[in-house]
């Protein structure tokens, strides 16, 4: 919670836009704890100090996986800024995850399924 | 593949099975689903996936206390129970008794965006929750493919389903997995190639504006199962396969006779009507009398006591009660005893499947020992002939498996042939009546004759009947040079019969009269001739009188002159008879 504005593209420079994050795992996998990884080293670089990361293992609290319709996992859930924000996997696509948190604006080409 | 063809062919007797409470559905599938194992339901959209998942659902729960999870792809859980409630499936009170338990999961495409690898854990997770808070048995996965719309990872789907299909196998819980199917395959993603154990394909067609479903069973591994396509209807008590399967020529066969309700009809078949659980066709032109022989047969039938099913095809329950009316047939009171239950629909507003359905279902409710269908031909508007002719065996088959004596009425069209019936169902009945009308001397009479009546020796002549105020009437039979005469030509030839036997009659009394003069005549003469007789005897009796006095006198005198001349000892007693006395004599 060390609010440290740097050179950011949108509303960078407001007071405390909070990013709270909140990562779904079951167990610690590979996956899930490169998706881990991939994102802790994703906020500090692009949000540091706005962040917080909820993890949630769903090997010990199964009933959450139904509140924010968890299907795949890892999955990460962006509750905050609105709206709501869902990206799956372990978050190796780095410009992919920045796209789907909404750190970068849509690329022109985004052809699903052609990357895999 | 090889492998389930394998299966398919040895037939495990101890195969376990979930049975689905569902109407027909656990006949033709031998039991109910492979239990612990995952089943694949497929078909159209709009064809009643959810709804045969749901009440596979419902059924466990309330029938056979197995509770059960509904994993919804499509519908939230409200949505849900607001759609089963007009089945009378209360979804609320179950998840309240813990018997079931919705989840609904949502995938939407534009809120999630995919980056490297993941797998379906989490979906997992929530199955597993669900299963092990109620302890199910049962699981449903309401069109899982929903999933391939929602993530774009194809194999990543593909592997986890596969993962999937084999964990609800080690879960040992029945599941019911359903999928919509696609250009030319069972499902759009080849679901049917993870589940192999038991595969049923829905099918919602519209032929000639009449909406069909049926049913099919595609595969079911390890278990012998009926290969053909089922109707079924979706009504207010849930889904309804009908069970064609059951059936066959396995019927017994009674011997019990009922009666037509016609007294001389009964004649006719041999002196004691109908077989009991035989079915009689009654086919004849229009205005023939088809209804009121059915009456008569109904009343009959109610007044044994039993119930009896109408069908009415054409006219209305009040209709055919003031028709029967006028020829003497009151059918109301028996429809108050609650015995005789009409069922009027024109026979378009459904199609084939569906009466069959309606029928299957009002009989199993009311249960009846009688059913009259009148008349059968005006199914052949609904469905091509040969859809009727299918239907109508099955109905057949059925009504025979249920010991139920039915009586089909069919209209013979002017010009088809007389011994044809629009559905040709002749094969298929017992006994066939045919009535005709016969035009001669310019007028038209009613005939009847028995067709064939399998097992009974039966009438062969052609009988004259008339509609009276006391119902059908069978008249005598006059035969003329042309064959049976009727109406004007019968009456003259009565006339003309009562003529003659009038005159044989005043012939017979004149005999009469004159055999007793006769009679008479010879008694007087017999009483002269005793009485001359017995004037004879009189006379010979005493002729013979006299000569006994006689000879009696003679002896007395020769004994007494025995005595005289003491030639001899005398006799203590005399002797009785003239025979005795010479006895003493010759002893001398």
């Amino acid at each position: 919670m060390k609010p440290l504005g740097r050179e950011e593209p949108a509303g960078a420079n407001a007071a405390t836009p909070t990013w709270q994050l909140r990562l779904y795992i079951a167990g610690q996998t590979p996956k899930s704890i490169a998706a881990f990884a991939n994102l802790t080293r994703l906020c500090e670089e692009h949000l540091p100090g706005r962040y917080s990361i909820e993890v949630i293992d769903l090997m010990l609290h199964p009933q959450l996986a139904a509140g924010d319709q968890i299907v795949a996992i890892p999955t990460l859930v962006r509750k905050l800024p609105e709206p709501l924000r869902r990206i799956v996997g372990d978050l190796s696509n780095t410009e992919r995850t920045l796209v789907g948190l909404q750190l970068r604006s849509t690329p022109a080409s985004r052809e699903q399924g052609g990357i895999w | 593949m090889t492998q389930i063809d394998h299966q398919q062919t040895s037939n495990n007797p101890g195969f376990a099975k979930a049975p689905t409470g569902i109407q027909g559905l656990d006949e033709i599938t031998g039991g109910g689903l492979p239990r612990g194992r995952p089943t694949l339901v497929c078909g159209g959209a709009g064809c009643g996936k959810t709804l045969l998942a749901m009440e596979f659902l419902v059924r466990g729960a309330t029938q056979f206390g197995e509770p059960g999870v509904f994993m919804s792809f499509e519908e939230s859980a409200t949505e849900l129970t607001q759609n089963v409630r007009s089945l009378g499936f209360d979804l609320d009170d179950l998840v309240q008794k813990k018997m079931l338990a919705i989840d609904f999961v949502r995938v939407e495409r534009n809120e999630i965006e995919e980056t490297g690898e993941y797998d379906l854990e989490g979906l997992f997770v929530r199955l597993n929750f669900a299963i092990d808070s109620i302890g199910a048995k049962r699981v449903v996965l309401d069109t899982i493919e929903t999933l391939f719309g929602g993530l774009s990872n194809v194999s990543i789907l593909r592997g986890e389903l596969r993962r999937l299909f084999r964990w609800l196998k080690d879960k040992g819980v029945t599941a019911v997995i359903t999928g919509e199917s696609g250009d030319g395959a069972l499902t759009r993603h080849s679901l049917e190639e993870y589940v192999s154990d038991c595969v049923i394909v829905l099918d919602h067609r519209v032929t000639e504006q009449m909406s069909t479903r049926r049913l099919r069973i595609v595969k079911y591994r390890g278990t012998s199962h009926e290969t053909n396509e089922y109707p079924f209807l979706i009504d207010a008590d849930g889904i309804s396969v009908l069970p064609v399967t059951s059936l066959g020529l396995q019927h017994t066969a009674s011997t019990t006779r009922i009666s037509s309700g016609i007294p001389r009809l009964d004649a006719m078949l041999g002196g004691d009507g109908y077989f009991r659980g035989s079915t009689v066709l009654m086919s004849g032109t229009a205005g023939s009398g088809k209804s009121s022989i059915a009456a008569h047969f109904v009343a009959a039938a109610c007044q044994r006591g039993e119930r009896c099913l109408y069908f009415a095809f054409e006219e209305s329950p009040g209709q055919i009660l003031r028709n029967m009316r006028s020829i003497g047939i009151d059918l109301e009171p028996w429809m108050q005893q609650g015995l005789l239950h009409f069922h009027a629909s024109r026979a378009a507003i459904h199609g084939l499947e569906m009466h069959l359905a309606t029928i299957h279902k009002l009989v199993r409710k009311f249960q009846p020992r009688v059913v009259v269908m009148d008349p059968v031909g005006s199914l052949t508007s609904v469905g091509t002939s040969q859809d009727a002719n299918v239907m109508l065996t099955r109905l057949i088959d059925f009504l025979k498996m249920q010991g139920i004596t039915a009586m089909l009425t069919s209209l013979t069209s002017g010009d088809a042939a007389l011994e044809q019936t629009s559905t040709n169902v002749s094969m298929l009945v017992d006994t066939w009546l045919l009535l005709r009308d016969l035009e001669l001397d310019g007028e038209r009479n009613r005939v009847m004759y028995v067709l064939k009546s399998r097992g009974m020796a039966h009438s062969n002549q052609l009988r004259e009947f008339l509609l009276t105020d006391q119902g059908v009437e069978l008249q005598n039979v006059y035969l003329g040079a042309e064959g049976v005469l009727t109406g004007s030509a019968r009456q003259t030839r009565e006339a003309t019969e009562k003529a003659a036997r009038l005159l044989r009659h005043q012939e017979v009394e004149a005999k009469q009269r004159e055999r007793v003069l006769k009679r008479e005549a010879q008694e007087a003469r017999i009483i002269a001739l005793q009485k001359e007789f017995e004037a004879e005897e009189e006379v010979a009796k005493r002729d013979i009188d006299q000569e006994q006095s006689r000879e009696e006198t003679n002896r007395q005198d020769r004994d007494r002159m025995g005595i005289s001349r003491q030639g001899d000892k005398v006799l203590k007693e005399a002797e009785p008879s003239a025979r005795s006395h010479e006895t003493p004599r010759s002893r001398k």
